[in-house]
């Protein structure tokens, strides 16, 4: 195959990689990639990306105290007079 | 191993199980209610829905940490994230009489808390600011695309700070799917209502912040390297 025609060839299938990989299909036996280096190593980077992400940024707890500014907020906006929600910050 | 990894997608949503904060309420004199079931949770809302103060209480326990979360993730400060969670919370107590459960309930709290994370970002003047204006496809955004590169493949480790930095540098539409779907585990079908948007849509453009993301990590080493 030509550089040319290998351009291509990954260019058609990088456009189509976000429904690819949407859709689960297994991948690891898709023709383009057997033949393909490149695309098999962009689809490596992406999953190491997509696997990262599940150990990013772990569950946060919000403050005890949050609630008791809701709650108070929430006491306001019922004593105000109807139609006005007050500021809710 | 596209198949595992990246993670395939049902074609229906399906909700993730209700009571899906199973942790100690803070309201002391909250006690913790067992929404595990669709069911449990139907109550517990027709009760917020009837005046009911103490179910608001359990309502924001059981969701409390995904919302502070996900807003902590998307605005990367704390202090904002708690005013975030707090008018996200207010914003449900005002409209709760709305939801007739047309869809998941999770999946329209979120959708409060995006608006209101975006509502935020407005107000920073960043330049992605609506759902609509986030979602929409930009022709110059995108990543570049891997044709004719050889040296640059990550390694199959990320730095965490690294990928971190990288998140908070993607534009807000590209961060709010990343994150969505990625971190939080939510699927498209879900992620596309809560952004009321098409699922190919969603799909590309969470291609798009996966591409930008290698893009950034992989120039993370050339960076460090002129230093």
């Amino acid at each position: 195959m030509t550089q040319d025609a290998q351009i291509m060839a990954c260019e058609q299938f990088q456009a189509r990689l976000p429904e690819l990989i949407g859709s689960g299909e297994n991948l690891a036996s898709h023709p383009h990639l057997l033949g393909c280096p490149l695309c098999r190593a962009l689809l490596a980077d992406l999953e190491t990306i997509a696997e990262a992400a599940r150990q990013l940024f772990p569950v946060a707890e919000p403050p005890d105290d949050l609630w008791l500014q809701i709650e108070s907020a929430l006491q306001k906006e019922e004593a105000a007079p109807e139609g006005d929600p007050g500021s809710g910050a | 191993m596209a198949h595992s990894q990246l993670g395939p997608d049902s074609p229906e949503p399906s909700p993730r199980p209700l009571g899906e904060e199973a942790v100690p309420a803070s309201p002391a004199a909250v006690t913790s209610p067992d929404a595990s079931t669709e069911a449990a949770l139907a109550e517990l809302i027709q009760r917020v829905q009837s005046g009911d103060h103490q179910a608001f209480a359990q309502l924001y326990s059981l969701h409390k940490r995904r919302i502070y979360s996900l807003c902590l993730r998307m605005v990367g400060n704390v202090a904002e994230a708690e005013d975030l969670t707090q008018e996200t919370f207010l914003q449900l107590h005002r409209k709760i009489s709305t939801f007739r459960g047309d869809s998941s309930f999770s999946t329209w709290l979120h959708r409060l808390a995006i608006n209101a994370v975006l509502m935020q970002l407005r107000k920073r003047g960043l330049s992605l600011i609506s759902m609509d204006e986030a979602m929409e496809p930009d022709p110059d955004s995108g990543a570049s695309r891997s044709f004719g590169e050889r040296d640059l493949t990550l390694t199959g480790s990320i730095d965490r700070l690294a990928l971190e930095r990288a998140v908070h540098d993607l534009p807000a539409g590209y961060r709010l799917i990343f994150i969505l779907h990625d971190v939080e585990g939510y699927e498209h079908p879900e992620i596309a209502a809560m952004l009321d948007c098409s699922v190919g849509n969603c799909k590309s453009q969470l291609h798009k912040a996966r591409l930008r993301l290698r893009d950034a990590l992989r120039s993370v080493p050339q960076q460090e390297a002129r230093r």
